[in-house]
């Protein structure tokens, strides 16, 4: 009787009772499934609260663990957020990195669009051989490349300059927009594009007017991961910048911040936290967007 | 009232240049021709050019001549890059296990009915966005010898041990915490897409094999690990192809040291080629790089026609 009543009332609280049977009692999915999940959360998220405790802590604090403790502020300070955004030349990388971000994105998308129409709509010859080819292209990583294309960067004069970036970075982001367009244009019905033939549409007039309208969700979800990708890039902006005020933010904090033998700990996390924040917050807009491309991509 | 006017449709003018798109091959060429000048130009060649360097002496400001194998030989005569070639794939293997073990792992908890679970998986995602190089510093600082967190907390607080830990001070201990830090960075990604497998596994399979009395060993043996076989085999390529040639965690923790001992070969590639100027060296790794790759293709490849097979699809 008693467990008549308590197997209802959990039956009440959690309607959908998939996984909770008779036999899995509350305290038993507490142990099971809470406690582990809060162990992954803990781990999983410790790292940037140290960093945003570490980067408002005053340096007197931060070296002294004895008489304060670690884990809490007690005097917060701007100091290191000051020091980074008045003494170096941090909102400068900001804006670099913004600027080779989003022209790479747009780049990568306006070239993966094109394709992935080509390829899933207009069907022409070998267009499977095609999909599959930059498929392929996405697993070649930038670890390989990073040589030959210094020595191209080089030669094409483009040492240095923001463009080698925005021209190398669709390297990765055309194969993975692509492959995500290309799930996206096949689940469009054709049925609309052959009414738009019949009325005497041009291909253009349908991929602008009909296919693109319909495909803007797949495109944010492409641009958005086109954008954080090309944000967090680092080895083509370690190997092809090289003077200080035109790096990117995660070449400039390694390379620029970490000076001398002693660590500025409280500037290097400030810096740090400031150039995570905005892919957090782009990414926090849009996070059903990017989980549905991250699934989407590797279901396909 | 105005019930025909909205069928005087207007057929769309047609202009010469809109006639020229509008033939099919015409327009085939100039929708691939963005994507396949950039990836040929920016992707095909270099990779060519990345085998040809690998058999040239050409340093940086100095075009090379062919010298054949003599790159190669020389680098499996260097106990630094033998070292580094086991090395790498020691620390491909450890990491992906333990990013698959505890990316099942979490997977298979937020597939549980949770409260939030959209806002928990947009939190678990987090060390995956942010980008690598700066929760590497982060981990730099919890591996700082004498402020890590980490080591307060045993010694000071749990009183477990007596000396702070030199985390990045001698190699092996550097070897494990860069697996540390590489198995947080990955669980992310292998949780979340492994949940988007768990997913499309239908419930009235589980039902059916309790009716039947299956153990939960049984059911997660039985019918989650063959189910998701397949989005598995996917998610672990890319995982394999990404830890091996991974640069960014090396690169910020340990750059390589102590004395050359967590060298992956992209950053012994990286260091040899750009500030040592030995480009032709650097490719010659970089180029050792490719037959471990081909193999993680070619696995992802069979793995995903085998999938198609399963789902009954064409070949289309």
């Amino acid at each position: 009787m008693t467990d008549a009543a308590a197997s209802t009332l959990d039956g009440v609280s959690e309607p959908e009772g998939k996984t909770l049977l008779s036999w899995e009692s509350r305290s038993r999915r507490l142990v099971t499934v809470y406690l582990p999940l809060i162990c992954f959360l803990i781990v999983l998220l410790f790292p940037f609260y140290w960093m945003a405790i570490t980067a408002f802590k005053p340096d007197a604090e931060l070296l002294d663990y004895k008489n304060n403790n670690p884990f809490f502020i007690q005097h917060a300070t701007f100091e290191n957020i000051r020091k980074l955004l008045f003494d170096t030349e941090y909102p400068r990388w900001l804006l670099t990195t913004m600027g080779v971000a989003i022209g790479s994105t747009f780049l990568s998308l306006f070239a993966s669009v094109l394709a992935a129409y080509a390829i899933q709509r207009l069907r022409f010859r070998g267009s499977t051989y095609v999909g599959l080819a930059i498929y392929l292209a996405y697993l070649v990583p930038p670890s390989i490349l990073f040589i030959p294309l210094a020595t191209m960067v080089f030669q094409l004069g483009l040492f240095d300059t923001p463009a080698a970036l925005i021209l190398t970075y669709p390297t990765f982001l055309i194969p993975f927009c692509t492959w995500l367009l290309i799930g996206y244009f096949k689940s469009i019905p054709y049925e609309l594009e052959e009414c738009a033939l019949i009325d005497g549409a041009t291909r253009l007039q349908i991929l602008r007017r009909i296919t693109l309208p319909l495909a803007v969700p797949g495109l944010i979800s492409a641009g958005i991961f086109a954008f954080t990708l090309s944000w967090n890039e680092f080895i083509y902006a370690l190997a092809f910048i090289q003077s200080s005020e035109k790096k990117t933010v995660p070449v400039a904090i390694l390379t620029e911040l970490v000076t001398g033998d002693v660590y500025q700990w409280g500037a290097l996390m400030a810096g740090s936290l400031l150039g995570s924040l905005p892919v957090a917050i782009f990414y926090s807009f849009f996070v059903e967007y990017y989980v549905s491309s991250l699934t989407g991509a590797v279901k396909e | 009232m105005d019930a025909t006017a909205s069928w005087t449709y207007q057929r769309p003018t047609q202009t010469a240049l809109g006639r020229f798109f509008d033939n099919r091959a015409v327009l085939v060429f100039f929708c691939m021709l963005p994507a396949a000048g950039l990836l040929l130009i920016f992707l095909t060649y270099p990779l060519g050019l990345g085998f040809w360097l690998a058999f040239t002496d050409t340093q940086i400001g100095r075009s090379g001549e062919w010298v054949g194998l003599e790159n190669f030989q020389s680098i499996l005569h260097d106990r630094v890059f033998l070292n580094t070639v086991w090395w790498t794939t020691f620390y491909t293997v450890v990491a992906t296990v333990g990013k698959f073990a505890l990316g099942l792992w979490l997977a298979l908890l937020l597939n549980e009915n949770l409260p939030f679970k959209s806002l928990l998986r947009a939190i678990i995602l987090l060390p995956f966005i942010v980008p690598t190089v700066l929760s590497a510093i982060a981990f730099w600082f919890l591996y700082d010898p004498q402020f890590s967190i980490i080591s307060y907390l045993l010694v000071d607080v749990l009183h477990w041990r007596d000396t702070y830990i030199d985390f990045l001070g001698n190699p092996w201990s550097a070897r494990w915490s860069l697996i540390a830090a590489n198995i947080w960075r990955g669980i992310p990604f292998v949780a979340i897409t492994l949940l988007a497998g768990l997913q499309t596994i239908s419930p009235s399979l589980y039902e059916a094999a309790l009716l039947d009395g299956a153990s939960s060993w049984q059911r997660f043996r039985r019918i989650t690990v063959p189910l998701l076989m397949p989005i598995l085999a996917v998610v672990l390529t890319f995982s394999v192809l990404f830890t091996f040639t991974d640069f960014q965690l090396v690169y910020a923790i340990t750059r390589g040291g102590p004395i050359d001992s967590t060298h992956l070969m992209a950053t012994l590639a990286f260091q040899r080629a750009i500030p040592g100027g030995q480009i032709g060296e650097g490719s010659a790794i970089a180029v050792a790089m490719i037959p471990f790759l081909i193999f993680a293709t070619l696995f992802s490849y069979f793995a995903l026609a085998r999938r198609k097979w399963q789902q009954g699809e064409g070949n289309d």
